[in-house]
């Protein structure tokens, strides 16, 4: 199981360990440099690595290496998906995971994780029943505290941890009850020079924020549940139900949280709903190219695309860029070689277009390759695949809950290829 | 400067009031002084900063370990938040002082009582991390009580602590019956509990590979699989862990656990989706393949596998290799799925590799065009290894489709017109191969490829090109000024393009023999004289041997039609992939390598396998396990056995003794030690029996001569060490000495052991020790003290440690002993009872000497003396005894017993039976004579015993034939 965790930040500093078992020396995260500085890019650093005695297997969120040391097998995705769920126990507590912020808040950074793993064996993962043990830190409770000397420490045992929904606590009492689901679409893409689609599917996510009294039991309803053939829940969805009537049926933790996520994989037609003209071209001997790209709406269901973002990483190569846009703002990096065209709200009317010249390092060889443009949109009010909410049930309760839900479509890992 | 710098230290921790960051300030030289004061404040609030103050600290690696006595006043509070606080301090340096810790324990024992079970838990679970021996001796109680506590939750954190504790001390586990215990909560009626008792005894039974703990049987099946619906996320895994390691009887039941199985591939959790995965792809062996139930777990699997791919870049990296497996097995399952293989251009690198790798083997003709574009794509990236790769990945297409195979080339071809180096060099290595595949039909491309023969830098390009310059030398016209631009730098070529361009000349002449027979003579003497390479020459005396005797074979065998290469590469070896399949989800499944191959002294690890089919009739179940166990178990047999052949070695060298009559001269030399003892037995040898051999007497005459003086001295003892440690095995050189024993184990003795031998060295009786320091604390201040025992034995000096023994340091020391001590008659005969002291406490332990270290140096008797004694004493005090197994000859057997003071008074020859007649003399002067027979041929040798004090006997036989087996 996991023995130690070491945090380490961008330059490679060690700033937080914590040991579950016997003290593992810090000199096991050399290997894990080695390999850093063989990297180069932090986000390539492989993430199993094998050295005479442990096994490390790190993360990078946040600019920052989540390095866990390990000493027996283990299941690498196991370790993987603690450290992740690390990541996402700060983000719950302090609003963000970075450095500063755990360095300012190391004592119940260390109270967390040791609630978190015993022996390396994960403890209390769920961020309802951490909250219960270990009160998030907030300036009044401070200075309450400090004032009465009262503790972050809950004295109770949390109510879920042992109960059948240990996802939920008991005894939660709103005036407002309040139940919003956001359906999130993302496409991912990839479109070839000619712009046919070469890859697409569509990653979906419902997100809720369940805010409801007492012990509520919700049923979620599609109108085109077929749609969805690869799904994964969050652990309160029944899946027997979700299986015989393709309903969800679940009773919700407490707040924010992830209610399913889905996939409406190749097999289905995923309809794109912008097309991309370009034509990017470097000139064989000269010290120049040429830059044209512009946007129409293809299959946008009526709505808007708003948003609308261009990002292409440049070849080395080129020096400056010399453009005008017909709409938007266009910026280009000269140090990491990124164009950034922020186009905003497509208007079908008057599409958007972004031309002039580039100029080469005189003297570069003609590079090789054509950079990819990376898509960003959005699309308020639809769900790309179709997938529609028929209707929200509650039953265990009397009172009447306020119901909605949003649908939004964005792009994901949109490539355009030239 | 200085007070400049504190002062902004100061005002940055006025400006970050509310936060943590203010305990990282105090820097300054009395940090810990003002700690102290403030951890023994009487206000609450100071007290709990100044703790806060003390973990901040711990947890960026400052030493804050001397304020251990202040943090552990704070212990005993009500205030829970202190309290933990306190038990992280503790857990971190109890290990270095335990002493210190001690102090804690009533309280943990008092929590362990709390009507509150987070405090109870909360105990167990700290006293369970605090690896000090001390501690952990309390902690059986509360931990029994524990495990049976009415709150699942203090059950739950105690079935972890089962498995901290055995982490510490796996004996003391086993004796307290915590594992039964343990095993009985896998039927608890809480799933937490049942999860995280299958959790401990997983871990616990990684250390014990074969002892049976997860004894799993369809009861416990059926409890798992409950809990399995109820418990979180994590506990999921360890039971779908512990599922995969379950044989089913028939494909009933696989079939049953499957259904019970396949919800977990929805779960949102990875982890539990790969675990549940490996259970499916396990089991589903078992099922009949025409099932319809089978087809539907096939198109189960998909797309939770697929779903993974969309997870952080991690996630995917794991889930590819563990796809890479499951595609080997099992292409069926994904091969719909290509398209979200498809590379893109922000994944991390070590993502898109496994990617391309999936590809190729998911390339089939249905899909073939998709996967050509984009590997081509691939191929004009920026990534140097990613787009040699891709370049490769084209190759393996055309090589196993072959419909394809005319595309793939003509992609190729382009990639060679980009003239980008690493490009085209990759793109000849895979053309290669296609010419091997299909022979002649796209030799056209070989001009194109001519072109580029001078770009090419990398051996394995350059020997790809050689050999296809060989190969098709009748078509390519300058064919021979190619190959011979090559042999210029011959000696700066790597070995396998000189091996290559071997290779291809003499196929070049084979073809064209007229224009060529320099350029062959050339490369022949570049190859056979100039060159220091043992391959390179002997192919060349071969081809030139060849050549010259008969070309016709010559050509056979140069130019013999070559075996066709197979249309899979890199497919992993059938067995290590079931191997692997059962290890789905493990680190085993990303490094592509069975368990025993890298965990860690993988003691033993048992080999998994698939379940066979039903339909397939013979079973493979435990019987076939274990006996390919049996199999990893052998090599750790094998190593003593090595140990043995080093040892036989040894004794060989040094101990020619040992078979036949030795020659004199080399058993002197072998007895330096025993030099000085043998003194006048060894004149009256010599003058008796040996007598008639005046070659042999010479060579006992002249060795003591040659040798140097020291060399004869009594306290030749370094020369002596020098032989024990040769041979290494505990050969006695002088007086025989068995090997050291341990007389003392660490765990009776809170830390320290003892092992040791007598032995006789120089006429001085030693006792020989290694004291080891197996505790955490430094060890002084030792003595020894021995009972009364048989022959006065007793120390003739101090134990001499002169420095503390530090943790985890042996040391060996040399006791002198004198037989002047108080004597008491002790049964056995030989037994001596010794008392150790050192600053910790005083031990007891017993221990036997042989009693052939008593046998005094003036133990030979007179000739005369020895008849009369022989007669004089009675026949009833005459004890016979068996020497079974011995096969030295009488000579060697005086020379082995000479070397421990056994005399060999005379020696007759009746009958073809050599008889031996010997004397030993005790310390305390009491004599014992044997007469010994042995027959030519008969390893059994009779010994016969007299001696007035017959109770010696038996103890004196044993000591003869301890020195005679070794």
């Amino acid at each position: 199981m996991i023995d130690s965790l070491f945090l380490i930040n961008h330059s490679g500093d060690i700033f937080l360990e914590k040991h579950w078992k016997s003290v593992i020396s810090r000199s096991v995260c050399d290997y894990f440099f080695e390999a850093k500085e063989k990297a180069v890019d932090p986000e390539n650093v492989a993430p199993v690595l094998q050295t005479p005695h442990h096994y490390l297997i790190s993360i990078y969120r946040d600019k920052i290496f989540f390095l866990s040391a390990i000493q027996t097998e283990v299941p690498p995705l196991f370790v993987i998906e603690f450290l992740h769920r690390v990541g996402d126990t700060f983000l719950d507590y302090f609003g963000e995971c970075s450095e500063t912020v755990i360095k300012d808040n190391v004592v119940i950074v260390y109270e967390l994780l040791e609630e978190m793993l015993d022996n390396g064996f994960p403890l209390a993962t769920e961020s309802n029943v951490l909250k219960e043990m270990i009160k998030p830190p907030n300036i009044l409770r401070s200075v309450v505290n400090t004032l009465t000397g009262g503790s972050n420490v809950g004295n109770t045992l949390p109510t879920g941890q042992l109960s059948n929904v240990p996802w939920r606590r008991a005894g939660v009492k709103y005036t407002n009850n309040e139940a919003y689901f956001d359906v999130i679409e993302e496409i991912d893409a990839i479109l070839d020079k000619s712009g046919t689609t070469v890859f697409a599917e569509i990653q979906g996510v419902i997100e809720a924020c369940v805010r409801l009294t007492g012990m509520p039991d919700l049923t979620l309803s599609f109108m085109n549940p077929r749609l969805l053939d690869d799904v994964s829940f969050h652990p309160c969805v029944r899946f027997k139900r979700w299986e015989s009537e393709r309903v969800l049926s679940f009773i919700p933790p407490d707040g924010n949280f992830t209610l399913m996520s889905y996939q409406v994989s190749s097999q289905n037609l995923v309809a794109i709903p912008v097309y991309v003209k370009q034509n990017i071209s470097f000139l064989e001997a000269g010290s120049c190219g040429r830059l044209d790209i512009t946007i129409g709406p293809k299959q946008t269901m009526g709505k808007t695309v708003e948003g609308l973002m261009v990002t292409v990483h440049m070849p080395k190569a080129v020096l400056t860029v010399n453009l005008t846009a017909t709409q938007g703002t266009h910026t280009y990096d000269l140090a990491t070689k990124v164009l950034v065209w922020d186009i905003g709200k497509l208007n079908p009317q008057k599409l958007p277009n972004l031309r002039g010249s580039l100029s080469m390092q005189p003297g570069a060889p003609k590079p090789e390759e054509n950079p990819s443009l990376n898509i960003d949109l959005k699309i308020q009010q639809l769900a790309i695949s179709g997938l529609k909410v028929s209707r929200l049930d509650m039953y265990g309760e009397k009172y009447k809950p306020f119901k909605g839900v949003k649908y939004l479509t964005k792009a994901g890992k949109f490539q355009v290829r030239t | 400067m200085q007070e400049w710098a504190n002062q902004l230290c100061e005002n940055r921790q006025f400006g970050s009031k509310m936060t943590d960051s203010k305990y990282f300030t105090t820097t300054k030289k009395g940090e810990i002084f003002e700690l102290k004061a403030e951890l023994n404040s009487d206000k609450k609030e100071k007290k709990k900063e100044a703790v806060k103050k003390v973990i901040a600290s711990m947890t960026v690696g400052k030493d804050v370990s001397a304020l251990f006595p202040d943090v552990v006043n704070c212990m005993q509070t009500d205030n829970l938040e202190l309290k933990k606080l306190v038990y992280l301090y503790l857990m971190n340096y109890a290990k270095s002082q335990p002493d210190m810790a001690i102090m804690a324990v009533n309280t943990f024992v008092k929590d362990c009582e709390d009507p509150n079970p987070l405090i109870r838990a909360l105990a167990v679970r700290t006293m369970g991390c605090i690896r000090v021996d001390k501690i952990t001796e309390y902690l059986c109680e509360p931990l029994r009580k524990c495990l049976k506590d009415e709150d699942p939750y203090v059950r739950k954190t105690a079935a972890v602590c089962v498995a901290k504790l055995h982490d510490i001390n796996a004996q003391l586990v086993e004796d307290q019956g915590f594992l039964d215990t343990l095993k009985d909560l896998i039927s608890d009626s809480n799933p937490m509990v049942v999860a995280n008792a299958v959790a401990a005894l997983s871990e616990i039974a990684e250390s014990h590979p074969n002892s049976n703990l997860l004894d799993l049987n369809p009861q416990t099946i059926n409890k798992l699989l409950t809990a399995l619906n109820e418990c979180t996320e994590w506990g999921q895994i360890f039971i779908l862990d512990c599922l995969a390691n379950y044989t089913p009887r028939d494909d009933r039941e696989s079939q049953s656990i499957c259904e019970r199985v396949t919800p977990r591939l929805s779960h949102a959790n990875s982890a539990v989706v790969l675990s549940a995965v490996k259970v499916l792809m396990k089991f589903m062996e078992m099922l009949p393949k025409d099932l319809d139930y089978y087809g539907t777990l096939l198109k189960k699997l998909a797309p939770p596998l697929v779903t993974l791919l969309s997870a952080e870049p991690e996630l995917q990296y794991v889930a590819l290799r563990n796809i890479n497996l499951i595609v080997q097995r099992r292409p069926e399952i994904m091969k719909h799925e290509m398209k979200v293989f498809f590379v893109k251009y922000n994944d991390p690198i070590y993502v898109k590799l496994e990617k391309l790798d999936i590809m190729i083997r998911l390339a089939s003709q249905a899909n073939i065009a998709q996967v050509l574009a984009e590997l081509k794509e691939y191929a004009t990236e920026v990534d140097v290894d990613f787009v040699r790769k891709a370049v490769r990945a084209i190759g393996r297409c055309a090589i196993k489709v072959e419909q394809s195979a005319e595309r793939c080339v003509s992609t190729l071809l382009d990639l060679i017109q980009t003239k980008v180096n690493y490009v085209v060099q990759e793109a000849i290595v895979v053309i290669k191969d296609i010419f091997r595949k299909y022979p002649n039909k796209y030799e056209s491309v070989i001009a194109t490829l001519c072109e580029n023969l001078d770009s090419l830098d990398e051996p394995e390009a350059r020997a790809a090109m050689i050999w296809i310059v060989g190969e098709y030398a009748e078509r390519i016209d300058n064919a021979d000024e190619l190959l011979e631009s090559f042999l210029e730098g011959f000696h700066d070529e790597s070995t396998q393009v000189q091996l290559q361009l071997l290779t291809a000349i003499v196929k070049l002449f084979l073809k064209k023999p007229t224009e060529t027979q320099e350029l062959v003579q050339q490369v022949l003497s570049l190859a056979t004289q100039d060159s220091d390479n043992p391959d390179l020459r002997d192919r060349g005396y071969i081809y030139w041997r060849l050549l010259s005797t008969d070309p016709v074979a010559a050509k056979e065998v140069v130019l013999a039609e070559k075996p066709l290469i197979s249309e899979e590469t890199d497919l992993i070896e059938p067995t290590l992939l079931e191997e692997l399949i059962c290890h789905i989800g493990t680190l085993a499944s990303v490094y592509h390598k069975p368990p025993s191959a890298f965990v860690e002294g993988s003691r033993g690890v048992q080999h998994k396998r698939l379940p066979c089919s039903a339909g397939s009739g013979e079973s493979v179940d435990s019987p076939e396990t274990s006996s390919t166990a049996g199999v990893s178990d052998a090599p750790p047999a094998v190593i003593p056995s090595q140990g043995d052949l080093l040892g036989d070695l040894l004794n060989l060298d040094l101990t020619p003794t040992t078979t036949g009559p030795p020659p004199p001269a080399v058993s002197t030399g072998m007895q330096l030690g025993a030099m000085d003892l043998l003194g006048g037995g060894l004149d009256s040898l010599l003058g008796g029996d040996l007598g008639g051999n005046p070659a042999i007497g010479a060579g006992f005459g002249a060795a003591p001569a040659a040798m140097p003086a020291s060399f004869g001295a009594p306290g030749s003892g370094g020369l002596d060490d020098l032989f024990d440690l040769g041979s290494g095995v505990g050969m006695p050189m002088g007086a025989y000495s068995p090997p050291k024993s341990v007389w003392l184990q660490a765990m009776k003795a809170k830390g320290l052991e003892i092992s040791g031998t007598f032995a006789r060295r120089a006429g001085v009786i030693q006792m020989e020790m290694t004291l080891t320091n197996k505790a955490m604390s430094v060890m002084t201040d030792f003595a020894i003290q021995f009972n009364r025992n048989s022959f006065g034995l007793s120390p003739a000096g101090p134990l001499q440690v002169l420095t503390p023994l530090s943790p985890n340091q042996s040391i060996e020391v040399a006791l002198p002993l004198n037989t002047s001590g108080p004597v008491m008659k002790m049964d056995p005969l030989n037994n001596l009872q010794v008392a150790v002291k050192n600053n910790i406490d005083v031990f007891y332990f017993s221990c036997q000497y042989p009693i052939s270290m008593l046998f005094v140096e003036d133990g030979k008797m007179e000739r005369q003396i020895f008849l009369a004694t022989w007669k004089d004493i009675p026949n009833e005090n005459e004890s016979q005894f068996q020497i079974k197994d011995c096969h030295l000859s009488s000579d060697a057997v005086s020379n082995k017993l000479q070397g421990s003071n056994i005399f060999t008074i005379a020696k007759r020859t009746v009958d073809g039976q050599d008889m031996l007649y010997l004397s030993v003399k005790l310390t305390n002067g009491i004599w014992v004579l044997a007469e010994l027979r042995i027959q030519a041929g008969n390893p059994n040798y009779t010994i016969s015993l007299k001696c007035r004090a017959p109770e010696v006997s038996q103890c004196v036989f044993q000591s003869y034939e301890a020195v005679l087996k070794n």
